[in-house]
């Protein structure tokens, strides 16, 4: 599996009531949800992303909020892979469990910027960033989260046992 | 090697005699809870996706209507529709509606439903208040909601931890609020990320439970995974008085290994407010400096208790709320406003210009029940100041105790509650 788009760069401390504020919570419709993702943040992220886009961020993204809604929001705004330093840990354990592709890897983080093409090899954990000519190696998960992963979301790995 | 308190209850429900920090393992749940936000989201998955459409146990879900009731507007009624008519299809016991709903972490422990050595996930980030009991409980997303409510198991890594020794008395002022804002400006807001905060230390005698809810409330502002007090005497008169139910004490091993030892004399606190945006960014109140403010909201999970009520209604008792001020009060329980209007609390503060509201989540996430324009300040007892938490992007928030909340209500400005 493969992930190839433009980059949004953000910054440490991204938190989920900035990924989806809370007066958007009385929908959990995944398009309705994207529409409002990053707004408080970043009102033009949503005119502009494109499927298959790449968010980069510094540490503890998606602190606050247990909210499940924000990586729910990024995945249907057409994010196919979120790098950061590292995740807050709800952020993380709702990612995987969803079927968002999460990267932690603190270089990757801290020398991709906005607007830079990067490619990212899943099944080796390689990001490359094509506009710089740089690539790093991202952390790889634990066996057990790859087969929550490899069945795209918790509840279908649930189903199969 | 010894484990610490939250290793030993993770290990017992998963059925091992040991675990190590890093360890995947599988676990019993004691009890999975939900609210009206992210139950709805859970009970979809399960509904369209889950193979296994029952539910483990129906005495041991908590679904509580908490964060957009009474209604705000027809998508939260629609919201709330959902989880009461899933609550009825399974015969869900512990289902909180209107009237006898109250904020899910000041109710849960309020009727028992949690004990000491339990494992406990809620689909809330707050669900680590329980720690307060001796219990394991920690926040989880909506799909692992639907897992837990299905299966009555979660997976977890074995954190490791922050051992956190409170030491001496703290001074009248000073609150768990106090405590954990101080801890959370000295580690950083991802100082205990993914990492068990275990309190220790001849202080905790000198903590309410009210205090120690406050605080493990608030581990995960830190990043942490849970927070978790010893059982003593308090632990076991507050069980004793709310619950039922038999409980298992744990205690951490004298050779249990911790990432970090942290002394907090608890004697030395002053006062502790928590500027915008991040709960880190802290000063004691000797450092804030004139700091106008347009509105209070008094109240939550964190500071909705009946203790914290009866602080804020001792400084503002017989005087009146600054000029220009909104003041707002959210008993957390329908209980615990039944007591404040027992005790005269209520009529304290609307005699002193501020509003009661029934019991809501409401303003603390930006709800109802007290947004802010832009550029507004508001003083506020709750947990988050994040960009937008409470309304406009430029409005801020300011974290502080319930006494720092009331003495800058009457003040009009933030203000410590010896002026």
């Amino acid at each position: 599996m493969k992930a190839n788009g433009t980059v949004f760069k953000y910054g440490d401390n991204v938190d989920t009531d900035v990924i989806i504020p809370a007066r958007y919570l009385n929908v959990s419709e995944p398009s309705e949800l994207a529409a409002h993702c990053m707004e408080d943040i970043d009102r033009e992220f949503i005119h502009h992303v494109k499927k298959g886009d790449i968010i980069v961020a510094n540490k503890n993204f998606g602190c606050g909020s247990s909210r499940e809604h924000a990586p729910i929001a990024i995945k249907a705004a057409g994010i196919s892979c979120v790098i950061a330093e590292t995740f807050a840990r709800i952020f993380y354990r709702n990612a995987i469990n969803i079927g968002l592709p999460i990267i932690e890897c603190p270089e990757a983080a801290n020398d991709i910027e906005a607007g830079d093409q990067v490619e990212i090899d899943f099944d080796s954990g390689m990001i490359y960033d094509r506009t710089k000519g740089t690539e790093y190696k991202g952390q790889a998960f634990p066996e057990f989260m790859q087969k929550i992963i490899a069945a795209e979301g918790l509840i279908n790995y649930i189903n199969n046992r | 090697m010894g484990m610490t308190m939250t290793q030993k209850i993770l290990a017992a429900h998963a059925g091992l005699p040991e675990v190590a920090a890093g360890q995947l393992i599988e676990a019993d749940l004691d009890l999975v809870l939900g609210n009206d936000i992210t139950s709805p989201v859970a009970i979809k998955e399960m509904d369209a996706k889950m193979t296994k459409k029952s539910v483990f146990d129906k005495d041991k879900i908590a679904l509580v209507m908490d964060h957009f009731v009474p209604n705000k507007d027809i998508k939260s009624a629609e919201q709330c529709k959902c989880v009461r008519e899933f609550a009825a299809r399974h015969e869900i016991t512990n289902f909180f509606d209107v009237g006898q709903m109250g904020i899910e972490h000041a109710l849960l422990p309020e009727k028992g439903l949690v004990v000491a050595g339990d494992v406990v996930i809620g689909a809330d980030s707050h669900t680590c208040t329980y720690g307060a009991l001796g219990a394991f409980s920690t926040g989880v997303g909506s799909t692992d909601m639907a897992a837990g409510m299905a299966t009555g198991k979660a997976w977890f890594k074995v954190p490791s931890a922050i051992k956190f020794v409170l030491t001496g008395k703290p001074a009248k002022w000073v609150s768990g609020k106090d405590i954990i804002l101080h801890i959370i400006g000295k580690i950083g807001v991802d100082g205990a990320l993914y990492k068990s905060m275990e309190f220790t230390g001849d202080g905790i005698a000198h903590l309410s439970m009210d205090d120690r809810l406050c605080i493990a409330n608030m581990a995960i502002e830190a990043g942490g995974k849970n927070g978790i007090f010893p059982v003593d005497d308090v632990t076991r008169a507050y069980l004793k008085e709310h619950s039922m139910r038999e409980y298992q004490v744990y205690e951490a091993d004298a050779d249990a290994e911790y990432e970090q030892v942290i002394t907090v004399d608890l004697s030395q606190l002053k006062p502790t407010v928590s500027f915008p945006h991040l709960p880190e960014n802290t000063k004691t109140i000797d450092q804030v400096g004139e700091i106008a403010i347009d509105q209070v909201v008094i109240g939550s999970c964190t500071n909705g208790r009946l203790e914290d009520l009866r602080t804020a209604a001792q400084i503002m008792s017989g005087k009146k709320v600054a000029k220009g001020l909104r003041v707002i009060v959210i008993p957390a329980t329908q209980q615990i406003y039944l007591q404040a209007m027992e005790e005269g609390l209520l009529k304290i503060f609307v005699e002193a210009g501020a509003v009661v509201s029934t019991p809501t989540c409401g303003p603390c996430l930006g709800g109802y029940m007290g947004i802010l324009a832009e550029g507004e300040r508001c003083v506020s007892t709750t947990n988050r100041n994040f960009v937008g938490r409470m309304g406009h992007v430029t409005s801020e928030i300011y974290l502080a105790s319930p006494a720092v909340a009331a003495a800058s209500a009457l003040a009009g400005k933030i203000a410590g509650p010896c002026e």
